[in-house]
């Protein structure tokens, strides 16, 4: 019997292979919310996958047929519940930018400072949970116990710590209660050296790299093609940011910020002196440049709401424009995309002149960035799918509404 | 480029393709004909002054009001709009463009209406055309893969419409 299966030229002859269909089911660990993938795989090689969403689709278009713009808040929270603060914020900006409202400079800066937060908070999630696809557990555990800081400075500010409905039309629902703001830079204080244990437990650890490098190639090209933003986008080596590149009404809450975009240039990203080396089997555009783009994301974060605490200190004016409750929206149609932490988030609202949206329309990062996932899952190997999937890092709420 | 040389310059290429454009809104828009959108598409991503080479957002819109007094006083006919919002990446640009449909085909109440699909020219049309098919009810020639995204696959009716009516039960399940 030994000698039999030793020798290689035998093949024994009632070994076939076919192709198998896996179902990664909408409840699954590692599909970051209800995701349904079908796989179609020769052995432990995934030949397709074709995601199947829709598991968590709560008709939040239509609902928005029938509230006002201030109503609709809080089904802007539920969409990206990870990032609630930035999709309020897209949606405030686009029908501000409807009514052609002007923002006290104390909203703007107040505005700054919250939504980059929640970029942390949403990164930081994003950064554990990624941990916690490929089998992780600590990680995951670290990135929670600094964001608990970030959601208790929020429900300081607003009373809720996942679905806020704080950044409203016209500015902020409440302002910063008194003592917030040198709560949030302690927060800060602790959070920099933190994050370079992250980077010790993650980026540089070997068998996270040998997961993730050279992983879900995305070239820049079709990164582009499929409307991929965000991290996604400049982990493929494509230069933009919406906060610099976007519209004005959007940029404008940035004037005066000193920030780079995250992207590799010429080899290197900013201050990379400070970080550890991108290692040699990296690629651009593999999953571990999307991940290392979002804890340098988490950096530059941290920078711009210190900027923005100082600004905070000393502006002028109001947190919020008074706005009636059943104010009348004026007649047209405008698309504003923001740049949420999870890519470029759109809001297209028509309105006919009554207080109450003739459409309201929210493009979401994530559903452009999961469409490429049956291109860069071609050929990988079938531990390689939640690898992939987490770096895009999607959230089901905001893909389906 | 002005918005007014801009429609010109489309103009003199696609002649009656171009069915209209509005400068004087917050979002400035060029109706297209739903014949001639592929080539529209196909001329902005490739030429190099524009290259608008990402598509935002497809939208499907419903311009209908059940309510007859209040549809008497639209300034409007029933129809619908499918709006492509692209973006130039180079040039950092962005453009609407719009396609104008009868609500059914040929007036038919249930035939879909018609519009070449784009998921050639930008490969995010695809997901994108599939939701707009799925909510508005557009059907999209030339798709790959033209099936429900959002709604289970044997859902009955397009739910963005504003004469959708919700199903008295799906499978055993309640609706109104």
């Amino acid at each position: 019997m030994a000698t039999q299966l030793d020798d290689p030229r035998i093949i024994e002859f009632d070994v076939r292979t076919d192709e198998m269909l896996v179902n990664m089911g909408p409840q699954h660990p590692s599909t970051h919310g209800v995701l349904r993938l079908v796989l179609r795989t020769d052995g432990e090689i995934v030949s397709e996958v074709t995601p199947h969403i829709g598991y968590l689709h709560r008709c939040a278009e239509k609902i928005g047929e029938n509230l006002t713009p201030k109503q609709w808040i809080p089904y802007t929270d539920r969409m990206d519940y990870l990032a609630g603060m930035n999709m309020n914020l897209g949606w405030a900006l686009t029908v501000e930018k409807l009514m052609k409202l002007e923002l006290p400079d104390k909203a703007r800066h107040l505005r700054v400072i919250i939504a980059e937060m929640g970029r942390i908070a949403s990164h930081l999630v994003g950064m554990g949970a990624y941990g916690l696809d490929l089998g992780t557990f600590s990680p995951f555990l670290y990135a929670f116990r600094e964001r608990e800081r970030i959601l208790d400075l929020f429900e300081l500010a607003c009373g809720a710590r996942l679905t806020y409905s704080y950044l409203t039309v016209g500015g902020a629902t409440h302002d910063l209660p008194p003592g917030w703001l040198k709560k949030c830079e302690e927060f800060l204080r602790g959070l920099e050296p933190v994050i370079v244990e992250y980077h010790t437990l993650l980026t540089t650890n070997a068998i996270f790299v040998r997961r993730t490098a050279g992983i879900g190639l995305l070239t820049s090209d079709m990164a582009i093609d499929y409307g991929c933003t965000g991290p996604v986008l400049r982990g493929s080596g494509v230069d933009q940011d919406l906060r610099r590149d976007g519209e004005e009404r959007y940029t404008e809450m940035y004037d005066g910020y000193a920030f780079e975009v995250i992207v590799e240039r010429d080899g290197h990203y900013p201050k990379d002196h400070k970080y550890p080396p991108v290692p040699a089997t990296a690629v651009l555009g593999d999953c571990w440049h999307r991940f290392y783009v979002r804890m340098l994301e988490v950096m530059q974060s941290i920078d711009l709401v210190r900027q923005a605490i100082d600004r905070y200190g000393t502006a002028k004016g109001s947190h919020a424009v008074p706005l009636k409750l059943n104010e009348k929206l004026p007649k047209g149609e405008v698309y504003l995309e923001t740049e949420a932490p999870r890519g470029q988030m759109g809001f297209y609202v028509v309105s006919d002149g009554s207080p109450i949206p003739w459409r309201a329309r929210a493009r979401s990062s994530c559903f452009c960035n999961l469409s490429v996932t049956h291109e860069i899952c071609r050929g990988c190997l079938i531990a390689d799918v939640p690898a992939i999937v987490g770096s895009l890092d999607i959230v089901m709420g905001e893909i389906d509404r | 480029m002005s918005g007014q040389a801009f429609f010109e310059r489309l103009k003199t290429k696609f002649g009656d393709m171009i069915t209209g454009a509005d400068f004087e809104a917050l979002d400035p828009w060029i109706e297209v004909a739903p014949e001639g959108l592929v080539a529209l598409g196909r001329y902005l991503r490739d030429e190099p002054d524009l290259r608008f080479n990402m598509l935002n957002c497809v939208s499907g819109v419903d311009y209908f009001e059940p309510d007859a007094k209040k549809a008497a006083k639209t300034p409007w006919q029933p129809h619908l709009e499918v709006v492509y919002h692209l973006w130039s990446v180079p040039h950092r640009v962005s453009l609407v463009l719009k396609v104008v449909l009868p609500r059914w085909k040929d007036g038919v109440p249930g035939e879909l209406p018609e519009v070449p699909s784009v998921s050639g020219l930008w490969s995010t049309a695809d997901w994108h055309e599939r939701e707009v098919y799925d909510l508005s009810g557009v059907y999209f020639t030339g798709h790959p893969n033209l099936r429900r995204i959002l709604c289970p696959e044997d859902w009955v009716g397009h739910p963005l419409r504003k004469d959708y009516e919700m199903p008295l039960e799906y499978h055993g399940i309640r609706g109104k």
